[in-house]
C-alpha cells in the first residue's frame, strides 16, 4: 500500500500537556474510502489525536500525513482536504443555521449565491430546513450535532473526522447519524470517527483503533477484537461472595482466560471463546462447592474489551469496584 | 437527515482512494493570497456585524452611554466650569466623544476572548483560510461600534445647541480621527484579550488602563485648574492631544498639530500592537 492511498498516515504521534502525556506515540493508518474508528474511555487521548491530525495542535512528536500531505509543513493543503466536527458544537449560536453554513461557504471560497443555494441543500438534506433562520441557542442537541457536521461537508472535503458524532443523542437519531455517515462513505468519502461505545465502532467502522491512556492497546477490525475478547462474555453471581477467589481460579482452570475478570457489584463477568465450556465450568463449580446464585452469557461489552486488553475497565466505575474486589 | 439521498455526499470527491488535487474546483495550495485573506476578513467582518445584528443588547455602551454622559456631563458641570452650558458645549462635545469611543474599544478585546473560547474558533483554525482572518475581522467590524458612538454623541450635541463652526466637513473628518484613533487603541485591548485567560480580566486590566487616561486628560475640565504635576501628565496623555486635536477641527475647522500627533500615535500603537496581536494570535489560533 503506497501512502497516497492513506487517508490518515500517522507515526509516533506524541503530545504532552505539563507532565500529562495526553497522546504517547499513536500510530495510525487509514485506508482511503473507509471508516476508521477511534475508540476509548474519556481522557483517552482521542480529541487530542484528532486535533493534531486536523492541524489544530502542533505534536510534541511524531507526524502524520493526510492524503501524503505532512499535517505541520503543509497545514494549509490539508485543512483544504478536510472537514472536523469537533465533540463539541464548532457552529457560532449567535448567528442562525443559514448564516452560519453561508459563513462557512464564504470562508471555503463560495460566491454569496453558491454558499446560499448549498447551504440549504445542506439544511434540506439534514432535515433543518424548518429551523433554518431560528437562533441556534434554541437547538436540540440532535440538532446541533446535524448542523455541526452538515458545515463539514460545505467543501466535500475527502476526509472527515467526526469526534465522537452520536454522543448525546437518543437511539432513533443516532441511526439517522450512522446512516449519515455510512451514505458518506458510500459516496466516497474517508470518515474518522471516535467514540466510546464498543457497538458503534463495531456498527460502522472498518476498522478500529483501541486507545487507552494516549496509546493505541489494540488495531484491527471488529471482528478481530472481538476474537481477541472472546466470542461471549459469562456473567455469574455467586451465592457467596467469599468465595470469589476461587470462582475466579475455577474459570481460569476450565475456560483458560487470560486478564482480569470485571465487577459489577457481585456479578463476575469473564471473556468466553467457546460457550460449549459452560457445561464443564458448572460442573467443576459445584464439586468445588461453590454456589452459584445467577448465570447468563452474553455479548462482550467495551468494559471486557477493555478488561481483556488493558487490564482495567473502561469505566472509572468498574476500577473502583475492581479495586473494590481485589 | 431522513431523506434518502444525501446531495453533498453525491457529489463527494471525484475520485476516491486518491488525493484531490482541488477542492471546490480550486487547486490545493499551501498559501492564501491577499485577495483572499482580504475577503476571509471581510467575511469574519460581515460575522461581527450579523452578531451585533443578532445581540443588539451589546451596543448599549455605544448608544445609552453617548447619550446618558453628554446629558450629565454638559448639565451638571456646564454652570461651574464654562460659566453656562452653551460656553461648555464645545469643551466637553470633544471630551465626551473621545472618552466614549475610546472606552468602546476595550470591548474589541472582551468579545474576542469570549469568542476564542468557543468552538466554533476551532472550526475557523480548521478551515484553509487566512490565519489572521478572525482576528481582522473582528476589529473591522468594531469600527461600526465607533461610528455609532460618534454620530450619537455628535447628535446629543446638536439637539443640546451645539453648533460646529468647524462645519460639516470638518465634524465628520473629526470623527473619522477619532474612530481611526479608536481602532487604533482597539490593537492594544486586542492584545490583552488573546493572551488573557478569561474575558473579564480584560475588562478589568483595560479599565484600570483607561480611565486615568481618559480623566487624567483635558476631556472634562480646563487644564489649568490641575494641580502643576498634574498638568505636566494631561498636556503628554495622548488623549488631550485627540481632544483638542478634535475641537480645533470641529469648533473651529482648524487641522493642527495635535490631529498629527495624534495620527502618528494611533499609527505608532498599531505598528508596536499589531504584531504582538498577531503572534500572540498565530501562537494560539
Ligand atoms: N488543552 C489541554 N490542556 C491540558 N490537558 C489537556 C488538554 N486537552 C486535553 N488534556 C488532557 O489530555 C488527556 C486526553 O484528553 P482528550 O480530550 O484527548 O481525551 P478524549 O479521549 O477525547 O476524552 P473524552 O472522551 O472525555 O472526550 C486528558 O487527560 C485531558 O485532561
Ligand atoms: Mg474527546
Amino acid at each position: 500500500m503506497t501512502s497516497t492511498e492513506l487517508a490518515v498516515d500517522a507515526t509516533g504521534l506524541v503530545k504532552t500537556f505539563g507532565t500529562n502525556r495526553a497522546v504517547d506515540g499513536v500510530d495510525l493508518a487509514v485506508r482511503a474510502g473507509s471508516i476508521y474508528g477511534v475508540l476509548g474511555p474519556n481522557g483517552a487521548g482521542k480529541t487530542t489525536t484528532i486535533s493534531m491530525l486536523a492541524t489544530l495542535l502542533r505534536p510534541d512528536g511524531g507526524s502524520a500525513r493526510i492524503f501524503g500531505h505532512d499535517v505541520q509543513r503543509d497545514a494549509g493543503i490539508v485543512r483544504q482536504l478536510i472537514g472536523v466536527t469537533g465533540q463539541y458544537a464548532s457552529v457560532d449560536d449567535s448567528l442562525s443555521a443559514i448564516e452560519n453554513l453561508v459563513l462557512f461557504g464564504r470562508l471555503l471560497g463560495l460566491s454569496g449565491r453558491d454558499a446560499k443555494r448549498i447551504a440549504k441543500n445542506l439544511l434540506d438534506e439534514f432535515s433543518l430546513s424548518d429551523a433554518a433562520t431560528r437562533p441556534l441557542k434554541k437547538f436540540s442537541g440532535g440538532m446541533r450535532r446535524r448542523l455541526d457536521l452538515a458545515a463539514s461537508l460545505i467543501a466535500q472535503p475527502p476526509l472527515i473526522f467526526l469526534d465522537e458524532p452520536t454522543t448525546g443523542l437518543d437511539p432513533r437519531t443516532r441511526n439517522q447519524m450512522w446512516d449519515t455517515i455510512r451514505r458518506l462513505v458510500a459516496n466516497g468519502s474517508t470518515v474518522m470517527l471516535t467514540t466510546q461505545y464498543l457497538d458503534e465502532a463495531d456498527q460502522l467502522a472498518d476498522r478500529i483503533a483501541v486507545i487507552d491512556t494516549g496509546r493505541v492497546v489494540a488495531e484491527g477490525t471488529a471482528d478481530q477484537l472481538k476474537a481477541s475478547v472472546g466470542a461471549s462474555a459469562l456473567q455469574v453471581t455467586l451465592t457467596d461472595a467469599h468465595d470469589t477467589d476461587a470462582a475466579v481460579q475455577t474459570m481460569r482452570d476450565v475456560l483458560g482466560f487470560r486478564g482480569n475478570p470485571a465487577f459489577r457489584g457481585d456479578q463476575i463477568s469473564v471473556p468466553m471463546a467457546d460457550a460449549d465450556r459452560v457445561t464443564d465450568l458448572l460442573v467443576e463449580l459445584r464439586s468445588r462447592g461453590i454456589h452459584l446464585a445467577e448465570m447468563s452469557v452474553q455479548k462482550p461489552t467495551l468494559d471486557e474489551v477493555f478488561l481483556s486488553i488493558t487490564g482495567h475497565g473502561a469505566e472509572p466505575a468498574a476500577d473502583e469496584l475492581e479495586g473494590a474486589h481485589a | 437527515m431522513s431523506t434518502a439521498s444525501l446531495d453533498t455526499a453525491s457529489r463527494g470527491p471525484a475520485s476516491p482512494g486518491s488525493p484531490s488535487d482541488s477542492v471546490l474546483g480550486r487547486p490545493l495550495t499551501n498559501s492564501v493570497s491577499l485577495a483572499d485573506t482580504v475577503s476571509h476578513s471581510l467575511s469574519m467582518a460581515k460575522r461581527g456585524l450579523l452578531k451585533i445584528k443578532r445581540t443588539p443588547e451589546q451596543l448599549i455602551d455605544v448608544t445609552v452611554q453617548p447619550i446618558i454622559f453628554t446629558l450629565m456631563f454638559t448639565y451638571i458641570f456646564g454652570g461651574a466650569i464654562s460659566g453656562d452650558i452653551a460656553s461648555y458645549l464645545p469643551v466637553i462635545i470633544p471630551g465626551i466623544l473621545v472618552q466614549t469611543v475610546i472606552t468602546t474599544s476595550v470591548v474589541t478585546g472582551v468579545q474576542l476572548r469570549e469568542d476564542m473560547d468557543k468552538g466554533v474558533f476551532d472550526r475557523f483554525r480548521s478551515l484553509p483560510i487566512a490565519r489572521i482572518a478572525p482576528l481582522a475581522g473582528a476589529l473591522l467590524a468594531d469600527t461600526v461600534r465607533y461610528t455609532i458612538a460618534t454620530t450619537l454623541t455628535f447628535v446629543m450635541g446638536f439637539i443640546m445647541g451645539w453648533r460646529a463652526s468647524g462645519g460639516i466637513g470638518s465634524v465628520v473628518l473629526a470623527g473619522l480621527a477619532v474612530i481611526v484613533c479608536a481602532w487604533a487603541i482597539s490593537w492594544i485591548f486586542a492584545f490583552f484579550g488573546v493572551i488573557a485567560r478569561t474575558a473579564s480580566s480584560v475588562q478589568g486590566i483595560s479599565m484600570i488602563i483607561l480611565f486615568p487616561l481618559t480623566f487624567l486628560s483635558n476631556a472634562f475640565v480646563p487644564v489649568e485648574t490641575m494641580p502643576d504635576w498634574l498638568q505636566g501628565f494631561v498636556h503628554v496623555n495622548p488623549i488631550s492631544h485627540l481632544v483638542t486635536a478634535v475641537r480645533e477641527l470641529a469648533n473651529n475647522g482648524v487641522v493642527g498639530a495635535d490631529l498629527v500627533i495624534s495620527l502618528i500615535g494611533a499609527a505608532v500603537i498599531v505598528a508596536v500592537f499589531a504584531p504582538l496581536t498577531v503572534r500572540a494570535y498565530m501562537r494560539k489560533a
